[in-house]
Protein backbone atom coordinates (compact mmCIF):
# COMPACT_ATOMS: atom_id res chain seq x y z
CA UNK A 1 0.00 0.00 0.00
CA UNK A 2 1.81 3.38 -1.24
CA UNK A 3 1.15 6.16 0.74
CA UNK A 4 -0.24 9.25 -0.98
CA UNK A 5 2.33 11.81 -1.55
CA UNK A 6 1.79 15.09 -0.86
CA UNK A 7 1.46 17.36 -4.33
CA UNK A 8 3.40 20.59 -3.27
CA UNK A 9 6.78 20.81 -1.59
CA UNK A 10 7.65 22.79 1.51
CA UNK A 11 8.19 25.86 0.18
CA UNK A 12 11.67 27.18 1.86
CA UNK A 13 11.56 30.88 3.53
CA UNK A 14 13.69 33.37 3.35
CA UNK A 15 15.43 32.57 6.63
CA UNK A 16 17.71 29.70 6.81
CA UNK A 17 16.53 26.11 7.64
CA UNK A 18 12.52 27.31 8.11
CA UNK A 19 9.79 26.48 5.80
CA UNK A 20 5.86 27.39 4.84
CA UNK A 21 3.83 24.39 5.54
CA UNK A 22 0.50 23.68 5.52
CA UNK A 23 -1.60 20.90 7.75
CA UNK A 24 -4.85 20.37 8.54
CA UNK A 25 -5.05 19.34 11.90
CA UNK A 26 -8.67 18.20 13.57
CA UNK A 27 -10.34 18.91 9.91
CA UNK A 28 -8.88 22.86 10.19
CA UNK A 29 -6.26 24.25 7.43
CA UNK A 30 -3.16 25.68 9.09
CA UNK A 31 -0.42 27.65 7.23
CA UNK A 32 2.74 27.87 9.27
CA UNK A 33 6.10 28.36 9.02
CA UNK A 34 8.42 25.80 10.72
CA UNK A 35 12.32 25.41 11.81
CA UNK A 36 13.79 21.83 10.07
CA UNK A 37 14.20 20.54 13.50
CA UNK A 38 10.68 21.01 15.14
CA UNK A 39 8.98 17.88 15.94
CA UNK A 40 5.35 17.41 14.71
CA UNK A 41 4.92 16.88 18.81
CA UNK A 42 6.91 20.43 19.48
CA UNK A 43 4.71 21.94 17.14
CA UNK A 44 1.30 20.75 18.11
CA UNK A 45 2.20 21.55 21.28
CA UNK A 46 4.40 24.93 21.56
CA UNK A 47 2.90 26.68 18.43
CA UNK A 48 -0.70 25.85 18.28
CA UNK A 49 -1.43 25.12 21.81
CA UNK A 50 -2.65 21.88 21.32
CA UNK A 51 -1.66 20.45 24.49
CA UNK A 52 -3.86 17.17 24.80
CA UNK A 53 -1.20 15.55 23.02
CA UNK A 54 1.55 14.86 25.61
CA UNK A 55 5.12 14.43 26.18
CA UNK A 56 6.08 11.55 27.89
CA UNK A 57 9.66 10.49 26.59
CA UNK A 58 10.12 12.05 23.43
CA UNK A 59 12.47 8.90 21.77
CA UNK A 60 9.42 6.92 21.13
CA UNK A 61 9.49 4.65 23.67
CA UNK A 62 6.31 5.25 25.25
CA UNK A 63 3.32 6.30 23.23
CA UNK A 64 2.27 9.44 25.03
CA UNK A 65 2.83 11.68 22.05
CA UNK A 66 0.44 9.24 19.89
CA UNK A 67 -1.32 10.89 16.96
CA UNK A 68 -2.99 10.39 13.59
CA UNK A 69 -1.28 11.36 10.10
CA UNK A 70 -3.80 10.70 7.39
CA UNK A 71 -5.71 8.15 9.92
CA UNK A 72 -2.44 5.86 11.17
CA UNK A 73 -1.69 5.54 14.06
CA UNK A 74 2.34 7.20 14.83
CA UNK A 75 4.29 8.79 17.35
CA UNK A 76 4.91 12.31 16.83
CA UNK A 77 7.94 12.98 18.47
CA UNK A 78 9.96 10.86 16.18
CA UNK A 79 8.68 12.90 13.14
CA UNK A 80 9.50 16.38 11.73
CA UNK A 81 6.72 18.80 11.33
CA UNK A 82 8.27 19.81 7.63
CA UNK A 83 7.96 16.12 6.81
CA UNK A 84 3.95 15.99 7.05
CA UNK A 85 3.55 19.47 4.79
CA UNK A 86 -0.29 18.63 3.07
CA UNK A 87 -1.28 16.12 5.40
CA UNK A 88 -4.22 15.19 7.63
CA UNK A 89 -3.22 15.36 11.75
CA UNK A 90 -5.53 13.93 14.17
CA UNK A 91 -5.08 14.75 17.84
CA UNK A 92 -7.19 13.95 21.24
CA UNK A 93 -9.29 17.24 20.60
CA UNK A 94 -10.10 15.99 17.53
CA UNK A 95 -11.83 12.96 18.66
CA UNK A 96 -14.96 14.39 19.97
CA UNK A 97 -17.77 15.87 18.18
CA UNK A 98 -17.70 19.56 19.02
CA UNK A 99 -19.93 20.14 16.29
CA UNK A 100 -23.28 19.30 16.87
CA UNK A 101 -22.45 18.11 20.33
CA UNK A 102 -20.61 18.13 22.85
CA UNK A 103 -20.66 14.61 22.02
CA UNK A 104 -17.90 11.88 23.59
CA UNK A 105 -15.94 9.28 20.93
CA UNK A 106 -16.97 5.98 21.67
CA UNK A 107 -13.66 5.15 22.96
CA UNK A 108 -13.40 7.91 25.33
CA UNK A 109 -16.72 7.03 26.92
CA UNK A 110 -15.91 3.39 26.98
CA UNK A 111 -12.41 4.70 28.94
CA UNK A 112 -14.74 6.70 31.14
CA UNK A 113 -16.86 3.38 32.15
CA UNK A 114 -14.14 1.13 32.29
CA UNK A 115 -12.15 3.58 34.61
CA UNK A 116 -9.38 2.55 31.74
CA UNK A 117 -7.02 5.66 33.06
CA UNK A 118 -5.29 7.15 36.63
CA UNK A 119 -3.55 9.75 36.29
CA UNK A 120 -4.12 10.35 32.49
CA UNK A 121 -1.10 11.15 31.06
CA UNK A 122 -1.02 8.29 28.87
CA UNK A 123 -4.73 8.52 28.24
CA UNK A 124 -5.02 10.82 24.93
CA UNK A 125 -1.79 8.46 23.22
CA UNK A 126 -3.83 5.66 23.77
CA UNK A 127 -7.54 7.20 22.72
CA UNK A 128 -5.33 7.67 19.42
CA UNK A 129 -3.69 4.55 19.46
CA UNK A 130 -6.76 2.75 19.88
CA UNK A 131 -8.02 4.62 16.87
CA UNK A 132 -5.49 3.72 14.50
CA UNK A 133 -6.02 0.07 15.74
CA UNK A 134 -9.45 0.26 14.77
CA UNK A 135 -8.31 1.94 11.34
CA UNK A 136 -6.09 -0.99 10.85
CA UNK A 137 -8.58 -3.76 11.33
CA UNK A 138 -5.96 -6.41 12.41
CA UNK A 139 -7.03 -6.67 16.28
CA UNK A 140 -10.14 -9.87 16.19
CA UNK A 141 -9.44 -11.02 20.05
CA UNK A 142 -8.82 -9.42 23.29
CA UNK A 143 -5.75 -10.16 23.18
CA UNK A 144 -4.57 -8.89 20.34
CA UNK A 145 -5.96 -5.95 20.92
CA UNK A 146 -3.49 -6.30 23.94
CA UNK A 147 -0.18 -6.88 21.87
CA UNK A 148 -1.62 -4.03 19.34
CA UNK A 149 -1.74 -1.75 22.08
CA UNK A 150 1.74 -2.45 23.90
CA UNK A 151 3.20 0.85 22.03
CA UNK A 152 1.06 2.76 24.64
CA UNK A 153 2.81 2.35 28.30
CA UNK A 154 0.50 3.22 31.40
CA UNK A 155 2.46 3.56 34.25
CA UNK A 156 -0.46 3.54 36.49
CA UNK A 157 -0.97 0.19 35.01
CA UNK A 158 -4.84 0.41 34.01
CA UNK A 159 -3.69 -2.01 31.25
CA UNK A 160 -6.45 -4.65 31.76
CA UNK A 161 -9.36 -1.93 31.83
CA UNK A 162 -8.06 -0.27 29.17
CA UNK A 163 -7.87 -3.38 27.29
CA UNK A 164 -11.59 -3.87 28.42
CA UNK A 165 -12.29 -0.51 26.99
CA UNK A 166 -10.08 -0.49 23.61
CA UNK A 167 -12.22 -4.35 22.97
CA UNK A 168 -15.42 -3.03 23.63
CA UNK A 169 -15.35 -0.54 20.78
CA UNK A 170 -12.94 -2.36 18.51
CA UNK A 171 -14.66 -5.57 18.43
CA UNK A 172 -17.79 -4.77 19.89
CA UNK A 173 -17.56 -6.82 22.45
CA UNK A 174 -20.41 -6.13 25.80
CA UNK A 175 -19.09 -5.29 28.66
CA UNK A 176 -18.97 -7.95 30.97
CA UNK A 177 -18.86 -10.55 28.29
CA UNK A 178 -16.35 -12.92 27.28
CA UNK A 179 -14.16 -10.58 24.88
CA UNK A 180 -14.13 -7.84 27.88
CA UNK A 181 -12.39 -9.96 30.71
CA UNK A 182 -8.73 -9.98 28.56
CA UNK A 183 -8.70 -13.69 29.83
CA UNK A 184 -6.13 -16.12 28.53
CA UNK A 185 -7.74 -18.52 30.66
CA UNK A 186 -7.12 -21.77 28.75
CA UNK A 187 -4.49 -20.62 26.24
CA UNK A 188 -0.71 -21.76 26.34
CA UNK A 189 1.63 -18.20 27.21
CA UNK A 190 4.52 -18.91 25.33
CA UNK A 191 7.72 -16.82 25.99
CA UNK A 192 9.57 -15.21 23.03
CA UNK A 193 6.18 -15.47 20.49
CA UNK A 194 3.57 -12.42 20.41
CA UNK A 195 1.24 -13.72 23.37
CA UNK A 196 -2.25 -12.94 21.26
CA UNK B 1 18.75 18.89 18.19
CA UNK B 2 21.87 20.19 16.52
CA UNK B 3 20.20 22.46 14.12
CA UNK B 4 20.40 21.16 10.27
CA UNK B 5 19.09 22.33 7.21
CA UNK B 6 16.36 20.67 4.81
CA UNK B 7 15.50 19.04 1.76
CA UNK B 8 12.89 17.51 -0.03
CA UNK B 9 13.48 15.05 -3.23
CA UNK B 10 10.77 13.88 -5.66
CA UNK B 11 12.88 11.53 -7.43
CA UNK B 12 15.72 9.60 -6.54
CA UNK B 13 18.45 11.68 -8.97
CA UNK B 14 17.38 14.59 -6.92
CA UNK B 15 17.47 13.27 -3.80
CA UNK B 16 21.34 11.86 -4.51
CA UNK B 17 22.17 15.26 -5.85
CA UNK B 18 21.09 16.66 -2.20
CA UNK B 19 23.08 13.96 -0.28
CA UNK B 20 26.26 15.01 -2.49
CA UNK B 21 29.88 13.20 -1.36
CA UNK B 22 30.89 12.56 2.22
CA UNK B 23 32.77 10.01 4.14
CA UNK B 24 31.51 6.13 4.42
CA UNK B 25 31.53 5.99 8.14
CA UNK B 26 27.96 6.16 9.55
CA UNK B 27 28.78 8.16 12.29
CA UNK B 28 30.11 10.75 10.71
CA UNK B 29 29.24 14.40 11.80
CA UNK B 30 28.36 17.35 9.57
CA UNK B 31 27.09 14.78 6.28
CA UNK B 32 24.20 14.84 4.71
CA UNK B 33 21.73 11.83 5.62
CA UNK B 34 18.49 10.17 4.03
CA UNK B 35 15.69 10.60 5.88
CA UNK B 36 12.39 8.15 5.46
CA UNK B 37 10.30 6.97 8.44
CA UNK B 38 13.01 9.03 10.50
CA UNK B 39 12.44 6.53 14.04
CA UNK B 40 15.90 5.81 14.60
CA UNK B 41 17.60 8.67 13.08
CA UNK B 42 15.94 11.74 14.53
CA UNK B 43 16.10 9.79 18.15
CA UNK B 44 19.63 9.54 17.72
CA UNK B 45 19.88 13.11 16.96
CA UNK B 46 18.00 14.10 19.78
CA UNK B 47 20.88 12.22 21.60
CA UNK B 48 23.34 13.80 19.87
CA UNK B 49 24.68 10.95 18.62
CA UNK B 50 24.03 11.43 15.14
CA UNK B 51 24.94 15.18 14.15
CA UNK B 52 24.01 15.29 10.37
CA UNK B 53 24.00 19.00 8.90
CA UNK B 54 21.39 17.88 6.18
CA UNK B 55 18.28 15.54 6.00
CA UNK B 56 17.32 14.80 2.57
CA UNK B 57 13.63 13.92 2.43
CA UNK B 58 13.03 10.83 0.36
CA UNK B 59 9.13 9.81 1.41
CA UNK B 60 8.25 11.75 -1.99
CA UNK B 61 9.51 8.89 -3.80
CA UNK B 62 7.99 6.65 -5.46
CA UNK B 63 9.04 3.37 -3.90
CA UNK B 64 6.51 2.25 -1.79
CA UNK B 65 5.16 -0.55 -3.97
CA UNK B 66 5.21 -4.68 -3.08
CA UNK B 67 5.37 -6.45 -6.63
CA UNK B 68 5.73 -9.87 -7.19
CA UNK B 69 8.72 -10.73 -9.60
CA UNK B 70 8.91 -12.94 -12.92
CA UNK B 71 11.19 -15.31 -11.15
CA UNK B 72 8.03 -15.88 -8.02
CA UNK B 73 9.83 -13.42 -5.73
CA UNK B 74 9.14 -10.66 -4.74
CA UNK B 75 10.50 -7.02 -5.18
CA UNK B 76 9.40 -4.45 -2.14
CA UNK B 77 9.78 -1.11 -1.82
CA UNK B 78 12.48 0.61 0.04
CA UNK B 79 10.00 3.12 1.40
CA UNK B 80 7.32 0.76 2.04
CA UNK B 81 6.76 0.79 5.24
CA UNK B 82 7.11 -2.17 7.68
CA UNK B 83 3.58 -2.56 8.58
CA UNK B 84 2.48 -2.54 5.13
CA UNK B 85 4.78 -4.96 4.22
CA UNK B 86 4.61 -7.45 7.11
CA UNK B 87 0.33 -7.09 6.34
CA UNK B 88 0.65 -7.07 2.92
CA UNK B 89 -1.11 -10.50 1.18
CA UNK B 90 1.99 -11.54 -0.83
CA UNK B 91 4.32 -11.22 1.92
CA UNK B 92 2.21 -13.04 4.34
CA UNK B 93 1.52 -15.83 2.06
CA UNK B 94 4.69 -16.14 0.48
CA UNK B 95 7.32 -15.25 3.68
CA UNK B 96 5.28 -15.43 6.48
CA UNK B 97 8.84 -15.66 8.60
CA UNK B 98 9.17 -11.92 7.50
CA UNK B 99 5.86 -10.69 8.19
CA UNK B 100 6.25 -12.69 11.70
CA UNK B 101 9.86 -10.77 12.40
CA UNK B 102 8.42 -7.36 11.05
CA UNK B 103 5.13 -8.02 14.08
CA UNK B 104 7.75 -9.50 16.70
CA UNK B 105 9.73 -5.83 16.39
CA UNK B 106 8.82 -2.14 17.88
CA UNK B 107 5.51 -0.88 18.02
CA UNK B 108 2.58 -0.34 15.81
CA UNK B 109 2.96 3.14 16.12
CA UNK B 110 6.91 3.06 15.21
CA UNK B 111 6.21 -0.05 12.09
CA UNK B 112 3.55 2.13 10.73
CA UNK B 113 6.12 4.95 10.03
CA UNK B 114 9.11 2.89 9.62
CA UNK B 115 10.06 2.41 6.04
CA UNK B 116 12.11 -1.39 4.96
CA UNK B 117 15.49 0.75 3.93
CA UNK B 118 15.46 2.46 7.11
CA UNK B 119 14.96 -1.07 9.05
CA UNK B 120 18.54 -2.02 7.81
CA UNK B 121 20.41 0.98 8.48
CA UNK B 122 18.86 1.89 12.24
CA UNK B 123 21.87 1.41 14.29
CA UNK B 124 22.63 -0.71 17.83
CA UNK B 125 20.99 0.19 20.21
CA UNK B 126 23.96 -0.67 22.81
CA UNK B 127 23.52 2.18 25.43
CA UNK B 128 26.76 3.01 25.97
CA UNK B 129 26.61 3.96 21.87
CA UNK B 130 23.41 5.99 23.02
CA UNK B 131 25.31 8.11 25.52
CA UNK B 132 27.27 11.02 24.32
CA UNK B 133 28.66 11.23 27.98
CA UNK B 134 30.77 8.42 27.69
CA UNK B 135 33.12 6.58 25.57
CA UNK B 136 32.28 4.55 22.35
CA UNK B 137 34.33 3.26 19.40
CA UNK B 138 31.40 3.21 17.27
CA UNK B 139 30.71 6.78 17.82
CA UNK B 140 33.64 8.15 18.34
CA UNK B 141 36.40 5.88 17.03
CA UNK B 142 39.51 5.55 19.18
CA UNK B 143 37.54 6.73 22.11
CA UNK B 144 37.46 2.96 23.76
CA UNK B 145 34.85 0.84 24.82
CA UNK B 146 32.63 0.84 28.08
CA UNK B 147 30.64 -2.55 27.44
CA UNK B 148 33.30 -5.15 27.26
CA UNK B 149 33.83 -4.40 30.68
CA UNK B 150 30.10 -3.37 31.38
CA UNK B 151 26.43 -4.59 31.18
CA UNK B 152 26.42 -6.69 27.95
CA UNK B 153 22.53 -8.08 28.51
CA UNK B 154 22.21 -6.72 25.14
CA UNK B 155 25.31 -7.64 23.17
CA UNK B 156 27.14 -10.06 20.84
CA UNK B 157 28.27 -13.15 21.53
CA UNK B 158 29.51 -14.04 17.98
CA UNK B 159 31.71 -11.56 15.62
CA UNK B 160 32.37 -8.98 17.98
CA UNK B 161 35.92 -7.44 18.07
CA UNK B 162 38.11 -5.57 21.12
CA UNK B 163 36.66 -2.58 19.52
CA UNK B 164 33.09 -3.13 19.74
CA UNK B 165 30.62 -5.92 20.80
CA UNK B 166 27.55 -4.14 19.63
CA UNK B 167 24.68 -6.13 17.96
CA UNK B 168 22.02 -5.33 15.30
CA UNK B 169 18.86 -4.56 16.67
CA UNK B 170 16.65 -5.32 13.92
CA UNK B 171 13.82 -8.31 13.43
CA UNK B 172 13.05 -7.65 10.43
CA UNK B 173 16.75 -8.34 9.37
CA UNK B 174 17.09 -11.85 10.96
CA UNK B 175 14.30 -12.86 8.44
CA UNK B 176 15.88 -11.18 5.13
CA UNK B 177 19.27 -12.96 5.87
CA UNK B 178 17.18 -16.01 6.36
CA UNK B 179 15.50 -15.13 3.09
CA UNK B 180 18.83 -14.15 0.87
CA UNK B 181 17.04 -10.85 -0.06
CA UNK B 182 19.11 -8.69 -1.93
CA UNK B 183 19.59 -5.06 -1.12
CA UNK B 184 19.26 -2.78 -4.60
CA UNK B 185 21.05 1.13 -4.56
CA UNK B 186 21.49 3.61 -6.35
CA UNK B 187 24.46 6.22 -6.35
CA UNK B 188 25.53 8.72 -9.10
CA UNK B 189 27.77 5.86 -10.66
CA UNK B 190 24.87 3.69 -10.93
CA UNK B 191 22.60 0.68 -9.52
CA UNK B 192 24.32 -2.37 -7.98
CA UNK B 193 23.02 -5.51 -5.94
CA UNK B 194 23.92 -6.46 -2.38
CA UNK B 195 23.47 -9.77 -0.77
CA UNK B 196 21.93 -9.47 2.32
CA UNK B 197 24.96 -10.83 3.70
CA UNK B 198 27.68 -8.39 2.59
CA UNK B 199 25.21 -5.89 3.84
CA UNK B 200 25.80 -5.53 7.21
CA UNK B 201 29.26 -5.72 8.28
CA UNK B 202 30.91 -7.27 11.48
CA UNK B 203 33.10 -4.68 13.74
CA UNK B 204 36.41 -5.61 13.22
CA UNK B 205 38.58 -2.34 13.16
CA UNK B 206 35.63 0.02 11.86
CA UNK B 207 32.79 -0.26 14.44
CA UNK B 208 31.56 3.50 13.11
CA UNK B 209 30.55 1.25 9.97
CA UNK B 210 28.03 -0.56 10.08
CA UNK B 211 27.13 -1.36 6.75
CA UNK B 212 28.93 -1.77 3.06
CA UNK B 213 26.39 0.84 1.95
CA UNK B 214 28.67 3.80 0.55
CA UNK B 215 27.33 6.94 1.83
CA UNK B 216 25.69 8.17 -1.30
CA UNK B 217 24.32 5.09 -2.12
CA UNK B 218 20.35 4.93 -1.48
CA UNK B 219 18.17 1.84 -1.02
CA UNK B 220 15.35 1.96 -3.76
CA UNK B 221 14.38 -2.32 -3.15
CA UNK B 222 14.52 -5.02 -1.65
CA UNK B 223 14.28 -8.34 -3.84
CA UNK B 224 13.54 -11.45 -2.28
CA UNK B 225 13.87 -14.64 -4.34
CA UNK B 226 11.40 -17.15 -4.68
CA UNK B 227 11.24 -19.48 -1.43
CA UNK B 228 11.86 -23.16 -1.39
CA UNK B 229 8.79 -25.02 -1.97
CA UNK B 230 8.01 -26.07 1.87
CA UNK B 231 9.71 -22.85 3.41
CA UNK B 232 5.74 -21.02 3.84
CA UNK B 233 4.10 -24.66 5.21
CA UNK B 234 7.34 -24.59 8.05
CA UNK B 235 8.46 -21.11 9.32
CA UNK B 236 8.72 -19.53 12.92
CA UNK B 237 10.03 -16.00 14.20
CA UNK B 238 11.08 -17.05 17.97
CA UNK B 239 12.07 -13.54 19.98
CA UNK B 240 12.69 -13.81 23.57
CA UNK B 241 13.09 -10.81 24.93
CA UNK B 242 12.70 -9.19 28.64
CA UNK B 243 9.26 -8.16 28.10
CA UNK B 244 6.68 -10.17 26.43
CA UNK B 245 6.21 -6.70 24.08
CA UNK B 246 8.14 -4.08 22.78
CA UNK B 247 11.38 -4.73 23.28
CA UNK B 248 14.62 -5.65 21.67
CA UNK B 249 15.54 -9.01 21.14
CA UNK B 250 18.00 -10.56 23.61
CA UNK B 251 18.20 -13.68 20.88
CA UNK B 252 15.95 -14.35 18.20
CA UNK B 253 15.72 -17.21 15.57
CA UNK B 254 14.27 -17.28 11.98
CA UNK B 255 13.55 -20.53 11.42
CA UNK B 256 12.24 -22.32 8.31
CA UNK B 257 12.31 -26.22 7.04
CA UNK B 258 11.46 -27.68 3.76
CA UNK B 259 10.60 -31.41 4.82
CA UNK B 260 9.43 -33.96 2.31
CA UNK B 261 6.04 -36.74 2.90
CA UNK B 262 8.76 -38.99 4.45
CA UNK B 263 10.01 -36.68 7.06
CA UNK B 264 13.12 -35.96 5.71
CA UNK B 265 14.92 -32.04 5.47
CA UNK B 266 15.13 -31.11 1.88
CA UNK B 267 16.33 -27.30 3.48
CA UNK B 268 16.52 -25.40 5.64
CA UNK B 269 17.34 -21.85 6.80
CA UNK B 270 18.54 -21.01 10.65
CA UNK B 271 19.33 -16.83 11.49
CA UNK B 272 20.06 -15.56 14.96
CA UNK B 273 19.25 -11.88 16.01
CA UNK B 274 20.72 -10.52 19.21
CA UNK B 275 23.67 -12.06 19.13
CA UNK B 276 26.54 -9.81 16.68
CA UNK B 277 26.61 -6.93 14.66
CA UNK B 278 24.67 -8.75 11.80
CA UNK B 279 22.37 -11.40 11.51
CA UNK B 280 24.09 -14.69 12.13
CA UNK B 281 23.69 -17.23 9.75
CA UNK B 282 25.93 -20.59 9.36
CA UNK B 283 25.50 -22.44 6.41
CA UNK B 284 27.34 -25.53 7.73
CA UNK B 285 24.64 -25.65 10.61
CA UNK B 286 21.80 -25.91 8.00
CA UNK B 287 23.81 -28.80 5.62
CA UNK B 288 23.69 -30.99 9.04
CA UNK B 289 19.73 -31.24 8.81
CA UNK B 290 19.55 -32.23 4.65
CA UNK B 291 18.53 -35.15 4.02
CA UNK B 292 17.64 -36.15 8.06
CA UNK B 293 14.94 -36.95 9.85
CA UNK B 294 13.53 -33.59 11.22
CA UNK B 295 14.73 -35.01 15.12
CA UNK B 296 15.21 -32.84 18.12
CA UNK B 297 18.58 -34.14 18.79
CA UNK B 298 19.57 -33.15 15.11
CA UNK B 299 18.20 -29.49 16.02
CA UNK B 300 20.96 -29.35 18.77
CA UNK B 301 23.39 -30.82 16.46
CA UNK B 302 22.58 -27.79 14.29
CA UNK B 303 22.09 -25.40 17.12
CA UNK B 304 26.38 -26.05 18.51
CA UNK B 305 26.94 -25.66 15.10
CA UNK B 306 25.08 -22.35 14.90
CA UNK B 307 27.22 -21.46 18.15
CA UNK B 308 30.24 -22.49 17.35
CA UNK B 309 32.58 -19.83 18.81
CA UNK B 310 30.12 -17.78 20.29
CA UNK B 311 31.95 -16.12 23.67
CA UNK B 312 30.35 -14.13 26.50
CA UNK B 313 31.37 -10.26 26.84
CA UNK B 314 30.44 -7.83 30.18
CA UNK B 315 31.26 -8.97 33.65
CA UNK B 316 29.69 -9.84 36.59
CA UNK B 317 25.88 -8.79 36.47
CA UNK B 318 26.30 -7.19 33.24
CA UNK B 319 27.71 -10.88 31.83
CA UNK B 320 25.87 -11.64 28.89
CA UNK B 321 26.79 -15.38 29.16
CA UNK B 322 23.24 -17.15 29.86
CA UNK B 323 22.53 -15.69 25.99
CA UNK B 324 24.76 -18.58 24.79
CA UNK B 325 23.01 -21.64 25.97
CA UNK B 326 19.43 -18.94 25.44
CA UNK B 327 20.49 -18.88 22.01
CA UNK B 328 21.36 -22.79 21.44
CA UNK B 329 17.81 -23.98 23.39
CA UNK B 330 16.37 -20.92 21.34
CA UNK B 331 17.28 -22.73 17.83
CA UNK B 332 16.00 -25.96 19.12
CA UNK B 333 12.56 -24.49 20.23
CA UNK B 334 12.27 -22.32 16.86
CA UNK B 335 12.98 -26.01 14.66
CA UNK B 336 10.55 -27.80 16.40
CA UNK B 337 8.02 -25.16 15.98
CA UNK B 338 8.26 -24.67 12.46
CA UNK B 339 8.39 -28.37 12.07
CA UNK B 340 5.27 -28.47 13.27
CA UNK B 341 4.00 -25.70 11.16
CA UNK B 342 3.95 -21.81 10.70
CA UNK B 343 3.76 -18.89 13.45
CA UNK B 344 2.65 -15.88 12.17
CA UNK B 345 2.94 -13.57 15.05
CA UNK B 346 -0.27 -12.25 14.76
CA UNK B 347 -2.70 -14.17 17.12
CA UNK B 348 -4.39 -15.85 14.43
CA UNK B 349 -3.63 -17.65 11.14
CA UNK B 350 -0.96 -20.24 13.07
CA UNK B 351 -0.79 -23.66 12.05
CA UNK B 352 2.12 -24.56 14.24
CA UNK B 353 -0.58 -25.75 16.78
CA UNK B 354 1.10 -26.23 20.52
CA UNK B 355 4.51 -26.67 19.47
CA UNK B 356 5.42 -23.27 20.21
Amino acid sequence: MADPAPTTAPHPSKAPSRHRIELRINRQRHQLEVESWVSLLDLLRDKLQLTGTKKGCDHGQCGACTVLVDGRRINSCLTLAVMNNGREVTTVEGLANLVTGPELHPLQQAFIDHDAFQCGYCTPGQLCSALGLMHEGQAKTPDEVRELMSGNVCRCGAYPQITRAVSEVALGARPGGPASTASTAGRPVVVGTVPA
Amino acid sequence: MTPFDYAWATTPQAALEHIGPGPDSTTAAGAAKFIAGGTNLLDLMKENVMRPARLVDINPLALSDIEATAGGGLRLGALARNADTAYDPLVAARYPLLSAAILAGASPQIRNMASNGGNLLQRTRCHYFYDAGVPCNKRAPGSGCPAVSGLARQHAILGASELCIATHPSDMCVALRALDAVVLVQSPRGGRAIAFEDFHRLPGDRPDMDTTLAHDELITHLELPAPAPGFAAHSAYLKLRERASYAFALVSVAAMLDIDDGGLVRAARIALGGVAHKPWREPEAEALLVGQPASEALFAQAAERLLQGARPQGVGPGSNAFKIAMAQRAVVRALQTARQGTVTNTGHNDSAGDAR
